[in-house]
């Protein structure tokens, strides 16, 4: 559906996107995931012919887009501040680029009515886009993005400015809309949740270039590298020496998976593979941070200080947390741990 | 897989290299033939009169006199007429800043019944001819005036007349372009410094008056320009002795012909304003620098306390007497005959033509002349002004920011030599337009487009980018997002870019002084030529005429008031 082929921009002296590509397959959900700055938005503009490519193409359904103009692409974009038109009101606004593709006023009528009734606000058609929450607003200009049914739907931070609870509940019906309407979606976020929650298959990017891609389990299992482990909230890395199935590091020593080669390397150990132990066995701590997260699982993120070595993360659930300035003993599970490749 | 993609990816997609370039040029091409219809405009209608009056006086046999250059900037008649424009100008400033300032406060930050309209009535002065204005104070301030038979006192030939006719001119100034900024920027910023600690004051002085800095330097910049290049007012208020630039300019022009002298001075005034305009572009462009501005609507309170009250009412006050007693003076004056009672009298002898030959046509018909000229000068100055802020609305280069400032430049030259530039240059073969009639709303065009142009920036570039990005994305062409997203937004700063274009072209003077025909004059030019002549009967017909060019220029601005856009130009 879409492949973008070596893009690089330039702003300047700075390099915005550098030799990036990208294939998103019919009906697929693809997510770029990356800090601010790192070219995610840069990255939608080229495709949707905002911004033109110092070099490189971009390819839908097999033909080259360099020269078509924006307008002419059949996108859908959905933008990070939703740029409604605030001179119309929602039933305008969401029959735009319908109006743009000369379509009947009633048939228009009828997709907006439908469109509305998907995206959840029903009733809304003669309201002023001010006068909406900011949740409705996003609602409006998902419902204005799809109405054209275009090729490919791009969101751009889709649910960044909303509140929490409303995100994961509009993450929820997102998903399952974009799997029943068999939309094709690229999305970028830099919200890991959200990327995870949404994608088929996820897209890592880090100063302009793509770090690693997969789907959010590989991603999430096989960190490609250390700037990928921590973006994902994992901390504990540490530079180690692989010995057979043992690797040395300032934490001791610390089981690695089967056929992990000889020699040096960094390990990432996640929280949940630092399990706690008496204070006399293992490596020694000391307690220096602990927060009750909540949640399911009422868990507790604590922060350890070891005798010898980098702070360390851990996780545990809220009976068994040890308080502030506690000293505690860890050992580390194998299966949590993880080499990362590259150095 | 991708990362393989991403390595192969090195290698540019070349063929497409041309293709961008063409993008590019199309874009330079756009904003070129944008800027053509402005650039020739000026060219031929402002810079080519100019230059050939320069020229003109200038040259001698063919030749360069530059020697006068020395001999008229050495005299002491010059320098004494640049030292009276440089002090009255910088004095008007001060005064009317310190007038006006709180009148910005009060109209910023309060919200009191009847707001609306008195915002448009002390924007009615700053759209007055000069004309009308030193009539306004002739009768309030001269011979036979209110305070003359009141107490005696008559202020007609003293500097302050100018001076308070220069406030009451520019007052609107201040309070549309400080009072303006200042009703938009957000209180909570103040609030915040109070709560860490600072006084009431000195929140204001830290937070407030840094952000108002740049918008309080653009109004004193603005009104003193006005004032060094004002001439209705002085040649009315300020008798035989005195004169700024542009007065003397007209006398040396039309009154004693030396034409050299006149272009010595010309030059002189257009370096001051030059100068002047590129601090004024410079303080604009600060302005527009990263300010947090909120809606208008949500930071005026209805006044609490004594204190509030009473600042209310003393600008109030100011206003009242300043502002709407000259007025009002006027329209009596034009009822009033001189045996003390009131009628129709002066307003009915505008229908008849006179036998002293002051005019070939009946006065009257100066209303229809003005109102068809203007009307001819608003279409021109809507076109010439929309297609430059157009052209300008995306900031790029140098070139586009020269083209600014440039069209700055009519609001700051001698209107007199302008006009007298269009009777000297465009008499002959090819442009041989002295006896048509759209030489007059030409000239007036010069100094709506201003208007236009700082009305229409500001809203156009407000306009985000990406809403015309939303609508490309959703299938429009570059014309329909602009027919779609611009218009729509900026159709009301088009109306009142219209209306004041329309109301400045109503009042200019200096140049239509020059151009119009005897014939079909406008109605400044009868009341400038009523004034000239001796004799109740026209004084009183100057009056009842300025009464109803004031009444045009009210009902008009009454109309932009409704208009008023949110974010509002900068006059």
């Amino acid at each position: 559906m879409l492949r973008i082929d070596g893009v690089t921009v330039r702003f300047g002296g700075h390099t915005a996107l550098d030799t990036v590509g990208l294939d998103v397959a019919d009906r697929e959900t693809v997510c770029v995931l990356g800090p601010s700055g790192s070219g995610k938005s840069t990255l939608l503009r080229v495709v949707a012919g905002l911004q033109q490519p110092d070099t490189g193409r971009v390819l839908l359904s097999g033909i080259d887009q360099n020269g078509i103009p924006a307008h002419k692409r059949q996108l859908g974009l959905m933008f990070q501040d939703h740029q409604l038109f605030p001179q119309h009101n929602v039933q305008d606004n969401v029959a735009f680029g319908l109006r743009m593709r000369r379509t009947g006023r009633r048939e228009s009528e009828r997709r907006v009515g439908e469109l509305l009734d998907l995206v959840g606000l029903p009733g809304v058609r003669n309201r002023a886009v001010s006068s909406l929450s900011g949740g409705e607003q996003q609602r409006v200009a998902l419902a204005r993005a799809l109405a054209p049914q275009p090729r490919l739907l791009m969101l751009d931070e889709p649910l960044g400015q909303l509140d929490r609870s409303l995100r994961e509940r509009l993450l929820v019906e997102l998903r399952q809309l974009f799997r029943r309407l068999g939309t094709t979606v690229l999305a970028v976020t830099h919200d890991q949740g959200e990327a995870f929650a949404l994608a088929d298959r996820l897209v890592v990017m880090r100063e302009g270039r793509v770090e690693q891609t997969g789907t959010p389990l590989e991603v999430w299992q096989h960190p490609a590298s250390e700037f990928v482990a921590r973006f994902l909230g994992f901390e504990n890395v540490v530079e180690a020496m692989v010995r057979g199935d043992k690797a040395g590091t300032s934490w001791g020593e610390i089981p690695v998976p089967a056929g992990t080669p000889e020699g040096g390397c960094r390990l990432l150990v996640r929280p949940t593979g630092v399990v706690l132990t008496g204070p006399e066995e293992g490596l020694r701590c000391t307690v220096t941070g602990r927060t009750f997260r909540g949640g399911a699982t009422s868990a507790v993120s604590l922060l350890l200080q070891p005798e010898a070595g980098p702070r360390l993360e851990a996780t545990c659930t809220l009976p068994a947390a040890p308080q502030m300035d506690e000293r505690v003993g860890v050992v580390f599970a194998g299966g949590d741990v993880v080499v990362l490749p590259g150095g | 897989m991708l990362t393989e993609v991403t390595k192969r990816g090195n290698v540019p997609a070349k063929p497409s290299a041309p293709r961008r370039r063409t993008v590019r040029r199309r874009a330079a091409a756009v904003r070129l033939g944008l800027m053509a219809v402005p650039l020739a405009f000026f060219a031929l209608f402002f810079a080519y009169p100019v230059a050939a009056i320069v020229g003109r006086g200038l040259r001698e046999g063919g030749h360069w006199q530059l020697g006068g250059l020395t001999e008229v900037l050495s005299d002491p008649g010059t320098l004494h007429v640049l030292w009276f424009t440089v002090w009255q100008a910088a004095a008007s400033t001060g005064l009317t800043l310190l007038i006006a300032l709180p009148g910005a406060y009060v109209f910023a930050r309060f919200d009191f019944p009847g707001k609306q309209l008195l915002r448009a009535l002390v924007t009615v002065p700053f759209v007055l001819p000069t004309v009308v204005v030193g009539s306004a104070f002739l009768g309030l301030l001269g011979r036979g005036g209110v305070l003359d038979e009141l107490w005696g006192v008559r202020l007609d030939t003293s500097v302050w007349a100018i001076l308070l006719a220069h406030v009451f001119f520019n007052y609107a100034v201040v309070i549309r372009t400080v009072g303006g900024l200042w009703a938009q920027l957000d209180p909570r910023q103040e609030e915040a410094a109070r709560v860490l600690g600072a006084s009431r004051f000195e929140a204001w002085r830290r937070v407030t008056l840094p952000a108002l800095a740049p918008a309080l330097a653009a109004a004193a910049l603005m009104v003193f320009l006005f004032t060094f290049t004002s001439f209705g007012v002085i040649q009315i208020l300020g008798g035989p002795g005195y004169a700024t630039l542009e007065v003397e300019i007209y006398r040396q022009t039309a009154g004693l012909l030396q034409l050299s002298t006149a272009a010595v001075l010309t030059l002189v005034q257009f370096a001051a304003v030059a100068v002047l305009l590129l601090l004024h572009a410079w303080s604009v462009r600060k302005r527009e620098a990263a300010l947090r501005l909120v809606d208008a609507r949500q930071t005026a309170r209805r006044p609490h306390g004594a204190g509030q009250w009473a600042l209310l009412c003393s600008v109030l006050a100011v206003i009242a007497v300043l502002l709407l007693a000259p007025l009002g003076v006027l329209m009596e004056r034009s009822l009033r005959t001189s045996d003390g009672s009131y009628g129709l009298t002066f307003y009915r002898a505008l229908w008849s033509v006179d036998e002293t030959g002051t005019f070939l046509v009946a006065p009257a018909e100066a209303i229809g002349n003005s109102l068809a000229y203007a009307a001819a000068a608003t279409v021109i100055a809507v076109l010439v002004g929309g297609l430059a802020a157009a052209a300008l609305t995306r900031r790029a280069g140098k070139l586009v920011r020269g083209f600014d400032a440039l069209l700055m430049l009519p609001l700051g030259t001698s209107a007199v030599t302008v006009g007298f530039g269009f009777l000297i240059a465009l008499d002959e073969p090819p442009l041989d337009l002295r006896s048509s009639w759209i030489l007059v709303p030409l000239a007036q065009a010069l100094v709506g487009v201003p208007f236009v142009v700082r009305t229409m920036l500001p809203v156009l570039r407000a306009v985000d980018v990406r809403l015309r990005e939303a609508a490309a994305v959703l299938g429009a062409s570059p014309l329909r997002a602009w027919r779609e997203v611009d218009l729509p937004l900026v159709r009301r700063a088009l109306l009142v870019a219209a209306g004041f274009a329309f109301a400045v072209s109503l009042g200019e003077f200096g140049a239509t002084i020059f151009i119009a025909r005897p014939d079909s004059p406008t109605l400044p030019v009868a009341v400038g030529r009523f004034l000239g002549r001796a004799g109740e009967l026209n004084y009183g017909q100057a009056m009842a005429l300025s009464t109803v060019l004031m009444l045009v220029c009210a009902c008009s601005l009454l109309v932009l008031e409704r208009l008023r856009t949110d974010r509002s130009g900068e006059f």
